[in-house]
């Protein structure tokens, strides 16, 4: 347990000191940023027609709303996006350096490497969702401030609940990110060209939301992992509604675990020419 | 370390076959390489050594045949064997935003096997042991082809090993940074260690190797200790004199094989039973004015050219 510890630490350290992941997560944090600016500024103007993401309306009155209006924004291109580079990394990036075979004779079983390349994409998405909330709960408070919450069903809650309801979509928001992981690690494992994988996994994602968004294909859209990414905001109801909550990560799981069984069969008697 | 004299092979292979497809890569070759050994495994490029050495390590699969790596079954028991076997595969391979000695740690890291406590010390004697030590916080995209070499020499030395796998170790280094390698090799051995070392440049290993292999096409086509594959082939006696034709006919009576003249030399392969001191004698007594006598022992690298017609012809 102890080497598969410092297995994973060395992997964040790896994954956490390429520059262009440190950039990465400072467009994750950009967004809330503009998003809280924005609103600020056209706040002054009064107030504008509701676009699409609800939360947004909401941020002038209650600064907390930014990390909820970021979140679903941020879910349709760059968190998925932020996993879709890291997966590139984990097996594509490690055979593109030609450090893969020389992992694999120190010897590191292709088991672990796929349990601990997995848990660090996992962790990575946590982190990327966490930076989000951060980013918008900090920002909010700055320009709008904080306070108890109006729900969605109308009625307030104290803001310590609030915080934990956030907390509550950020875990839901990084399960989404781990069964999309899930996909980039098996991909990842297909090819020795990260940038590749990066381009699948965003094709998928971005495939998927308009597949989502046609009414038509509506007996498709359960199957689709990405369809019930938002419901997160079911937590702002009161009491919150956790029917698509269980059914989402219902979704999650059976991709995670379709996607690493598939990972492991393609990995694990593969011939390493790399 | 390894006892040299421990008993039992330190690889053995039988009948280990690869196919790619269509293309066999390695055609049932059956390698024996005694502990202690340093095995020098040469062949052209292309002729299955990078693919063989990498079945050994089990990164590829065999497609039939076995392998044993110090007794234990490739890639079954590869867990349990590999931490005592450090590799060179096939050049190096680092990530290229940390500095050579992160790199070395990140490898330390992730090995099950290595005790923890002395990284810091194991990094550092790796590194000063190939000369990297002033560049070892640099970082790996800054170093020179020679450089990148080293690291990954220095990787295979991290910790105590009792088999070293060496393929090509000394491309891209320069004859100083060639010989330091040499020297290196030798080191290892004798203390105990079991080096295995490709090359396609027969004469970049030939001085420290104390066993051969020769592959072609996918076929080892000759393997032995250098003395035995040497034993194995016509030596040639060369004699200088003004009367060639008349040296030709002693030797021609001695029995030597494939007698030959030219201006001012007569050549003759001899068989077991002549020692040149007797040749010399029966040529003198003959008369005939021997000048110079030359006992050519086929080198190496003539075996080599022969077996796998690569090289250069420095006769023609």
């Amino acid at each position: 347990m102890r080497e598969l510890l410092r297995f994973l630490a060395s992997e964040l350290r790896l994954v956490a000191g390429r520059r262009r992941n440190q950039a990465g997560v400072l467009v994750l944090m950009a967004l809330p940023i503009a998003l809280v600016i924005g609103d600020k500024v056209s706040s002054r103007g009064g107030r504008r027609e509701g676009t699409g993401a609800g939360f947004v309306d909401q941020i002038t009155t209650n600064g907390i709303f930014a990390a909820f209006a970021a979140l679903t924004i941020e879910l349709g291109l760059f968190l998925p996006m932020g996993i879709a580079m890291v997966s590139g990394d984990a097996v594509a990036g490690e055979a593109q350096a030609g450090t893969l075979r020389y992992l694999l004779t120190v010897p590191v079983s292709r088991a672990r490497l796929l349990a601990v390349k997995y848990v660090a994409l996992v962790l990575t998405g946590i982190f990327g969702a966490v930076a989000v909330a951060v980013t918008g709960v900090v920002c909010g408070a700055l320009f709008f401030g904080v306070g108890p919450l109006t729900t969605l069903s109308g009625n307030q809650i104290p803001l310590s609940a609030g915080i934990g309801r956030l907390a509550l979509s950020v875990l839901y928001v990084s399960a989404g990110l781990a069964a999309l992981a899930a996909v980039g690690l098996f991909v990842s494992t297909l090819t020795e060209q990260p940038i590749a994988v990066t381009v699948v996994v965003m094709v998928i994602t971005a495939g998927s939301w308009i597949l989502d968004s046609i009414p038509q294909l509506s007996a498709l859209h359960p199957w689709l992992l990405v369809d019930r990414w938002l419901f997160f905001a079911d937590l702002m109801r009161d009491p919150p509604a956790w029917g698509n909550i269980v059914s989402g990560l219902g979704v999650d799981a059976a991709y995670a675990v379709v996607f690493l069984l598939a990972a492991w069969a393609s990995f694990a008697n593969r011939d390493v020419t790399s | 370390m390894a006892d040299p004299g421990a008993p039992g092979a330190a690889i053995r292979t039988s009948g280990l076959t690869k196919r790619f497809g269509d293309q066999v890569a390695v055609a049932g070759i059956d390698l024996d390489v005694p502990r202690g050994a340093v095995y020098g495994f040469l062949g052209p490029n292309g002729s299955g050594k990078t693919t063989t050495i990498r079945m050994l390590l089990g990164l590829v699969r065999a497609t039939t045949g076995g392998i044993e790596v110090l007794g234990a079954a490739i890639p079954q028991q590869a867990a349990q064997v590999l931490p005592r076997v450090g590799s060179l595969v096939e050049g190096p391979g680092f990530h290229a935003h940390l500095t050579g000695a992160a790199n070395l740690r990140r490898l330390d890291a992730v090995d099950p096997a290595a005790d923890h406590a002395t990284t810091s010390d194991r990094v550092a004697g790796a590194l000063a042991r190939v000369g990297l030590t002033a560049a070892a916080d640099k970082r790996y995209r800054k170093y020179s082809l020679g450089m990148k070499q080293r690291l990954a020499i220095a990787a295979a030395l991290l910790s105590p090993r009792e088999i070293l796998v060496l393929d090509e170790p000394t491309n891209g280094l320069d004859p100083q940074g060639t010989r330091e390698i040499r020297s290196l090799i030798s080191t290892l051995a004798a203390a105990g260690v079991t080096v295995f070392v490709s090359s396609h440049l027969l004469s970049e290993v030939e001085q420290v190797c104390s066993h051969v292999g020769i592959m072609n096409a996918g076929r080892l086509v000759a393997q032995g200790t250098v003395r035995d594959l040497q034993a194995g082939r016509a030596t040639t006696v060369r004699v200088t004199t003004g009367d060639p034709a008349s040296a030709a006919r002693v030797l021609t009576r001695l029995g030597l094989k494939n007698v030959s003249t030219s201006r001012a030399e007569a050549t003759g392969a001899p068989t077991g039973e002549h020692d040149p001191p007797t040749v010399v004698a029966a040529l003198v007594a003959a008369g005939v004015p021997v000048s110079g006598f030359v006992v050519c022992t086929p080198t190496l690298e003539e075996l080599f050219v022969e077996l796998t017609g690569e090289g250069y012809a420095v006769d023609a």
